[in-house]
């Protein structure tokens, strides 16, 4: 089957590093260690796991950190290589009980995934994000499928996946919008976080990629800020934002004062005027970059005593922190998901990231579609998405190889939907 | 040879290209035949001897004011108030006007034996004046003799302090103004009244109010009724400061205005070109122009800028009149209509401008696009007397390069009012009721007009208001060699050329255009007919 490889090879891995700084994110895929290859299928772990044929696979801002060789040494203990990237999967299960069926890939390989009986705290609670049992159990490690050697990934013909893993999907949610469900659940589970700190308060969500809008769209509809600023640096993304829910959407070098004015806030500057931050601000920032000048625009511009919830995937970053210290900023992370106490009691954050997705027409943010075999180009189309004005860019496995051949003058055109 | 008065040119096809200001630049555009071009009037000569003058107008006052010596004695509280660094423009050589007045009431002061004397800045909302701003205004001597002692202020419409409630008018207008300048015994108040919209009862019930006195003129209501702001007897603007006026007389304020004229001589030597027609250039005007528009051509922004905001006016004070506000202001318009009006037939479908470096709210800073639209559509719209020189639903075209560029330090809210407000929308009425109290109640712009050189956060809404006779007037403004994002921000559509905005402005007023360019300045005021 065809599938795109992550080797570990660090010539190849320094390549691209390189080749990113150089030429910019997602444009050294041609030198790095991603790589399209003919491999067997993979074998079944273990019981309770199924074959999924994956119809769309999202590619997200971690593995574009991935593919650029700018992720953090923090995650080398808990990947598996080779690894088969995409962690944001709709697909078709093969055989089984659900054979035929459609279905979301939940890729969380917790305790239950790996076998692991009985599960960790987390897992027991249905925090399958914070499992402890990550690099453990019937598994190589691998935080989600997508990362582990022996599940494979979304970027592929066909993964394995744990039953538990599978939220089975109904014939109403288009294959876009199931194929949002993941990131979606992400910001869900950011927004469900800071319920009590950001409910009815002044709330800034620092970019409007996916997940900045996902984040976007959940709390406007869960967590009801009572002031919500986006942060978008392109038109599209500011378009979006703004039908996502956003009450102000600002430039990122705009941010500041826009914080400042809506708080009436004082500002701290310099003697040209320029306000370096504030001695107020807002009570929250959702930091959907995860980047040392996104970290260090969030601790200008929050409160003393405010909070600040990561959600994008942030690397090894040097920031001062005398002001988190100074003003008692709480600095938080935000990863995964699994379940959330809602007004409706405890439920898995993918049902609630389904009813956003379909509340919010989530779908919408998936705009380019590329086949496997044009990885390089999908993968520079990512990480230069909102500069394309686009959003979610995804693989696209429903056809079969001679259809993609067959249509392939017409994808070029029709890509960025 | 007595200066020649405005003129009004038709442009035919020996006409020479004309002259449009394009910011710290110029440009030389071919009108199409029949459009024309109105010229000021050339500078009326200069007072012969202005300190001779300006004692005569203090010894015989107008209207029923007493001589200013004959108002003064020992013991009494004087203040003076005098126009800010908004006037004149571009500033004038030295000594500026309002020395020469202020030394000369001064003079009078000390050999009555007047002591305490306060001097006051009229900033109304904007930025406080530098110390070399102030020097200049009004001379070493005077900085000298007040700065030090704290006797030299600027007033401050946040001082809760230093504001005194006078009471409403029969319109229900609070007046609240500069307390000393309120409770002294005289107030002098010191004027440059460089286009007709200055002076008068505005000055005092302007120039020394708080933002709870000037909201109720300063809005988007009062503009409308302003047909037009430089026309008194068609100004609600005005209407309303000659109210409080009345009132701030009333309740016992005691005002010796003093009210000055310039000539329209308005550049130095090196620039002599720029008030010269065309026609009449002779080889050193085409060796100016030319010379410095091959030199800016090279110049950075801001080192263009810096050039132009080094220009010294050597502009001559043409009349002063002293005495009761009212008779004094008559007399002062009278003057300067003289000097600026210019009689024009009818109405044109389109009207030209071309936006100099400068307005009356960025002396020594940048035009930002806000005052670029404020120059544009509200004081060169407005100068005129009678009707506009563009008919209802006709097309303004502006050239300027209107650079997506701000002064941080004068102007903070206007960047905030121009990234957040226009962004939302450049709807005059919206804008007023869903934004203007925040940012006038910000405590952060309060503090930056106290303490620092900023204008205040409410500021960039007058500057918009200033555009609403226009805006509601016109169908379509179009600014020529403007930085695209920001003109779109303004809500007016950008054009590379001229002719590429005469073509677009056809699809608004039809084929065959007339079209009508203000060539200034120098400020002229057109009559229309």
């Amino acid at each position: 089957m065809k599938a795109l490889v992550f080797e570990r090879q660090l010539a190849r891995f320094a390549a691209s590093r390189l080749a990113s700084t150089l030429v910019g994110s997602g444009l050294g895929v041609g030198v790095g260690p991603l790589e399209l290859l003919e491999i067997d299928p993979f074998q079944l772990p273990g019981s309770g796991y199924v074959r999924v044929a994956p119809r769309l696979a999202g590619i997200c801002g971690s593995d574009l950190a991935t593919l650029d060789g700018r992720s953090s040494r923090y995650f080398e203990h808990i990947v598996s290589f080779p690894f088969v990237p995409g962690h944001e999967v709709v697909g078709d299960v093969i055989g089984g009980a659900l054979d035929g069926r459609r279905v979301v890939v939940e890729p969380v390989l917790g305790c239950e995934a790996r076998g692991i009986d009985p599960p960790c705290p987390a897992c027991s609670n249905g925090d399958k994000g914070r499992c402890e049992h990550i690099a453990f159990g019937d598994l190589e490690p691998g935080l989600q499928t997508g990362y582990c050697a022996d599940t494979g990934g979304g970027w592929s013909a066909q993964l394995v996946a744990h039953e538990s893993q599978l939220h089975l999907m109904p014939d109403h949610v288009s294959d876009e919008a199931a194929v949002m469900i993941e990131p979606t659940a992400c910001a869900v589970h950011a927004a469900y976080s800071s319920v009590h700190t950001a409910s009815g308060r002044r709330v800034v969500v620092l970019g409007a990629g996916t997940l900045g809008l996902c984040t976007t769209a959940a709390l406007r509809s869960l967590v009801l800020p009572g002031v919500l600023v986006v942060v978008a640096k392109h038109p599209e993304q500011r378009r979006l934002a703004r039908a996502l829910g956003a009450d102000h959407v600002v430039e990122p070098d705009e941010v500041v004062r826009a914080a400042r004015r809506l708080t009436g806030s004082l500002g701290l500057g310099r003697d040209g005027g320029a306000i370096d931050r504030l001695t107020g601000g807002v009570d929250v920032v959702f930091d959907c970059v995860g980047s040392a000048d996104s970290l260090e625009t969030s601790l200008a511009i929050t409160r003393p005593g405010g909070e600040i919830v990561m959600v994008g995937m942030p690397g090894p970053v040097k920031v001062d922190l005398a002001p988190l210290w100074h003003r008692e900023v709480t600095l938080r992370g935000a990863y995964a998901y699994g379940s959330e106490d809602t007004p409706a009691g405890r439920r898995s954050t993918f049902e609630v990231a389904q009813d956003l997705v379909e509340d919010a027409h989530l779908e919408q943010l998936v705009s380019g579609r590329y086949p496997l075999e044009r990885y390089e180009e999908a993968i520079a189309h990512a990480a230069a998405a909102g500069r394309r004005g686009s959003v979610k860019i995804v693989f696209d496995m429903r056809r079969q190889p001679r259809d993609r051949d067959r249509h392939s003058d017409r994808d070029k055109e029709t890509d960025e939907t | 040879m007595s200066p020649r008065p405005g003129f009004v040119l038709e442009v035919d096809r020996s006409t020479p290209p004309t002259l449009f200001w394009h910011g710290e630049g110029f440009r030389l555009e071919r009108l199409p035949s029949g459009s024309r071009v109105i010229y000021a009037p050339e500078p009326l000569p200069a007072l012969k001897d202005p300190d001779a003058a300006i004692r005569h107008a203090l010894e015989s006052p107008l209207g029923d004011a007493a001589p200013l010596r004959s108002l003064l004695r020992p013991g009494m509280r004087l203040t003076i108030a005098f126009d800010d660094i908004s006037l004149p423009l571009p500033p004038m050589q030295a000594p500026d006007i309002r020395q020469r007045v202020i030394e000369a009431v001064l003079e009078i002061a000390a050999e009555v034996g007047v002591d305490d004397v306060v001097l006051i800045a009229a900033l109304a909302l904007h930025r406080r004046m530098t110390d070399d701003e102030l020097r200049h205004a009004l001379g070493e001597r005077i900085f000298n003799a007040f700065a030090p002692y704290g006797l030299l202020t600027q007033h401050d419409a946040e001082d809760p302090k230093n504001l005194v409630d006078l009471g409403q008018t029969d319109q229900g207008e609070d007046v609240e103004i500069n307390k000393r300048a309120a409770e002294s015994d005289l107030l002098v108040y010191v004027n440059i009244n460089l286009v007709a919209m200055d002076g008068g009862h505005k000055s005092v019930a302007t120039g020394l109010a708080s933002y709870k006195s000037l909201r109720h003129h300063h809005n988007v209501r009062t503009m409308l009724h302003s047909r037009s702001f430089m026309d008194r007897h068609h100004s609600e603007l005005h209407s309303s400061n000659w109210r409080m006026g009345t009132l701030i007389k009333d309740a016992g304020v005691n005002v010796f205005q003093i009210e000055t004229t310039l000539n329209t001589d308005t550049f130095p030597e090196q620039f002599r070109f720029l008030q010269r027609r065309e026609w009449e250039w002779n080889l050193r005007d085409r060796a100016g122009f030319l010379a410095s528009s091959k030199a800016l051509e090279r110049t950075p922004p801001e080192i263009a800028r810096r050039i132009f905001h080094s220009i010294r006016a050597p502009h001559q004070m043409t009349s002063v009149q002293a005495g009761e506000v009212g008779p004094v202001h008559d007399r002062t318009l009278e003057n300067l209509y003289r000097q600026q009006l210019v009689p024009v037939e009818g109405q044109s479908d389109i009207l030209t401008m071309g936006i100099p470096f400068i307005c009356p709210y960025n002396v020594n800073s940048i035009m930002n696009p806000i005052l670029v639209a404020c120059l544009g559509l509200g004081y060169f719209f407005n100068l005129y007397r009678g009707k506009p020189l563009v008919r209802e639903g006709g097309v303004v075209i502006m050239s300027h390069p209107t650079p997506w560029a701000f002064n941080p330090v004068h102007h903070p809210s206007y960047i905030d009012f121009f990234e957040q407000v226009l962004s939302e929308t450049t709807d005059l009425l919206e804008i007023e009721s869903k934004y203007e109290a925040a940012f006038a109640t910000d405590p952060w712009y309060v503090h930056l007009y106290r303490t620092s050189y900023a204008y205040h956060g409410v500021h960039p809404f007058y500057m918009w208001y200033w555009c609403a006779h226009a805006l509601s007037h016109v169908g379509k403004v179009i600014v020529v060699g403007g930085d695209r994002a920001a003109v779109r921000r303004l809500g007016f559509t950008p054009a590379s050329t001229l002719s590429d905005a005469l073509e677009m402005a056809e699809d608004v007023v039809g084929r065959d255009p007339t079209i009508t360019h203000l060539h200034a300045p120098p400020l002229l005021m057109a009559d229309v007919q």
